[in-house]
């Protein structure tokens, strides 16, 4: 029979030497052609989601999933594809190995809708997308009235992913009705939300998926112009949603006349600046347009004036990716899933202290103690869980006693966070809560982009008093200000990123207020992360200086300068 | 590594000279020189049909552009949230005690630059840091000792 041996090449599996074991594999494979008389193939896959025990490679159709692979171990699990399976490398679980991927704890909680091909499918063949069905809810759009269409994303309920879960269908709604011609949809994949890399695993594992749900909004609203705007750092993501072009438009789905039906669509690639706040509508607007990305007054909104002031539709990759699926299942079946005001399921990345950290897609409502606690396999070291920040940096930190609350976009936005593009960071009790608050600040405060004067001053104003209560210099009135600027913040800002920077800092003061108090008044960190003001000492190892010699070594081979003041090294 | 006028021209050539395209052309000249020589803005602004002074706006504004000549090897460490939880600190100060360097900072050989990015969305394994387009995680001070004795070694055996 013939068995496919799927290789995860998402990021996390490549730091890991994911391509060396697929080389690998296809070297073995050749050198063993006599003894094996299987016929493989080797396919590398986006991401599998499990990236802490990565390389991640899966035997099909046998749904045998091995963790931990080393170019080494590939010649055994080759011999082994008619026997007995490769035990050591299988998932430990508490009653023996477990051969099947979805019967590990990490799997079975999870649903996959958006992630559907991500790790099954070779990304760069488009013939794997076609073989599951890809490109057919194209062909029944291009049957549908756009109104049709639009009805059908209405129905499913779907709401953006790209954190202000804005309901798609009357998003569309309003730009389908606007008779302004050229109309243009643009993809955000500038996910530039320290923490999160979901958008990116879908980009490099299904960019077909990705890009029929942008053609078939273009069909929606009436669009002739794409543009697909990623951030430049992700080479690879950038390559497959390229690679995906060309292939969708030798294949007739993109171009002047899609499928022969006389509707035409044309989409090409913007690479992002590495600006956070482009990730805000307009801010990307300016950025398409050749300027810099400063998000504009919204008076009137981009699906009226958006590109070129032209209708425009933004929507997130992951929003795009639910789109194919609505369409050949029908907006009621995605319903099912989810709650009552957010449907379907989230993608989110777990990481920071958590066993099991990764991409992890989750219906809506699960609670965050099941997903962190069942899928992601609790805490590093089995140290306390202190909080879990969502949404990024201007999400906030909740605590243990909310983590049986329900994930949905409106949950998260009353107890003070939010559910930004879904990065979820665990942190245990080595966590100072005020210094993850000043992190977050001085990073917005880094990425604000100076245009109004309560983000650009209110920020900067912030960080240096968060940063004066970590070195032990706070003040009891220290608080009262920073209540005062944070309501400041909110209430006045032009754009998202201003209106939600607060969130942080509102979000541990309010559920970890202690820790505050003991920074201010006892000039204490619980947590041991802040200096308070004393000097942290270094220490020098022997292996150091072995370093150090090799360096000037190097140096003056090389180069033939003079070695650097070492003292000025460790000073 | 300042380009030939002929490479430079055929460079913008392969763009239209329209103002939407400065971020792309910004792009290609600093992957090709490593960073944006003031010559090739002035030079690319004008081909562009755009003020030197937005030009200038457009390069300060992006945080992937970089001014000053960079190393042979970047280093770039990720200090995203669910790095910065996991001390990305205390490998910064490694690298500074080995290199001393600190972030946004080149030797004066030319052979490393030390940035720090806001996330290299490799969360799941962080810490994280790439050296050009490579990418370590799980860091540890001893890996980041070998990363770079591996990289003098190589630096040795080209001389």
């Amino acid at each position: 029979m013939k068995k496919t041996i799927l290789v995860c090449c998402g990021p996390g599996c490549i730091a890991y030497g994911g391509l060396d074991v697929a080389a690998s594999f296809r070297e073995q494979i050749a050198t063993l052609k006599m003894d094996v008389k299987l016929e493989t193939v080797i396919k590398q896959t986006g991401c599998h989601g499990f990236c802490s025990r990565g390389p991640l490679v899966r035997i099909m159709p046998d749904d045998i999933t091995y963790y931990r692979v080393k170019p080494r171990d590939t010649e055994e699990i080759l011999k082994s594809l008619d026997n007995k399976p490769v035990g050591r490398l299988l998932y430990h679980g508490v009653g023996g190995n477990i051969l099947k991927q979805q019967e590990t704890p990490f799997y079975s909680a999870q649903k996959k809708l958006a992630l559907r091909n991500v790790g099954e499918i070779d990304p760069k063949n488009i013939n794997d997308y076609k073989a599951r069905g890809g490109y057919e809810a194209l062909r029944k759009a291009l049957t549908m009235e756009p109104e049709d269409i639009i009805a059908e994303i209405e129905k499913s309920g779907l709401r953006g992913r790209g954190g202000a879960g804005f309901p798609t269908g009357l998003k569309w709604r309003i730009a389908a009705e606007y008779d302004n011609f050229p109309k243009y949809v643009i993809m955000n994949g500038d996910e530039g939300d320290p923490g999160a890399f979901m958008d990116r695993a879908l980009m490099e594992g299904d960019p077909h998926g990705v890009l029929e749900g942008v053609i078939i909004c273009a069909l929606a609203v009436g669009a002739t112009k794409g543009y697909l705007y990623i951030r430049d750092e992700y080479a690879l993501s950038l390559q497959s949603m390229k690679d995906a072009l060309a292939d969708a438009e030798k294949a007739g789905f993109l171009g002047d006349s899609i499928l022969g039906s006389g509707r035409s669509l044309h989409i090409e690639v913007v690479r992002g600046g590495g600006a956070f706040v482009c990730g805000e509508s307009t801010a990307l607007i300016e950025s398409i347009e050749g300027s810099i990305g400063e998000p504009r007054a919204t008076f009137a909104y981009p699906t009226e004036q958006g590109l070129w002031n032209k209708p425009t539709i933004i929507n997130n990759v992951e929003t795009f990716i639910n789109i194919p699926l609505i369409i050949d299942e029908g907006g009621a079946k995605f319903a099912e899933t989810g709650t009552p005001t957010s449907k379907g399921t989230k993608v989110f990345s777990l990481a920071g202290k958590v066993r099991n950290s990764g991409l992890v897609e989750a219906p809506m409502g699960m609670t965050m103690r099941k997903i962190i606690f069942e899928i992601g396999g609790g805490i590093v070291g089995n140290r306390h869980f202190k909080a879990v920040q969502t949404g990024g940096p201007s999400g906030g930190a909740l605590p243990e006693s909310l983590l049986d609350l329900p994930i949905d976009f409106d949950t998260l936005v009353r107890y003070g966070s939010m559910m930004g593009s879904g990065g979820m960071i665990v942190m245990d009790d080595w966590t100072c809560m005020v210094a993850v608050a000043k992190y977050n600040i001085e990073f917005l405060a880094k990425e604000s982009c100076g245009a109004c004067v309560p983000c650009r001053e209110g920020l900067r104003a912030l960080s240096m008093i968060l940063t004066r209560i970590c070195e032990g210099k706070g003040e009891p009135v220290d608080l009262e200000i920073i209540k005062s600027i944070c309501e400041l913040l909110t209430q006045t800002s032009r754009c998202g990123l201003g209106k939600t920077a607060a969130n942080p800092v509102m979000s541990t003061l309010k559920y970890f207020p202690e820790e505050y108090e003991e920074h201010i008044k006892e000039k204490r960190c619980r947590a041991g992360v802040c200096s308070m003001g004393r000097s942290t000492v270094v220490t020098d190892s022997a292996d150091m200086a072995a370093i150090v010699a090799m360096a000037e070594a190097a140096r003056k081979v090389s180069y033939g300068v003079q070695s650097k003041d070492k003292t000025g090294a460790e000073s | 590594m300042i380009l030939k006028e002929e490479r430079l021209t055929q460079l913008l050539q392969k763009f239209p000279p329209e103002r939407r395209q400065s971020l792309a052309v910004f792009q290609d000249i600093q992957q090709e020189c490593g960073y944006l020589p003031k010559e090739h803005i002035i030079e690319a602004a004008r081909y562009l049909k755009m003020p030197l002074a937005e030009a200038y706006a457009m390069v300060t504004f992006y945080r992937s552009f970089s001014l000053d000549p960079r190393g042979k090897y970047v280093i770039k460490v990720c200090d995203g949230t669910a790095c910065h939880i996991k001390n990305v600190q205390g490998r910064l100060d490694c690298l500074k005690r080995i290199l001393n360097l600190d972030p946004g900072e080149t030797d004066k050989d030319g052979l490393f630059t030390v940035e720090t990015v806001s996330c290299l969305g490799a969360c799941a394994i962080s810490p994280v840091m790439k050296v050009n387009d490579v990418y370590y995680g799980n860091l540890t001070e001893e890996k980041i000792y070998e990363i770079l004795a591996d990289l003098y070694r190589k630096e040795m055996m080209k001389a």
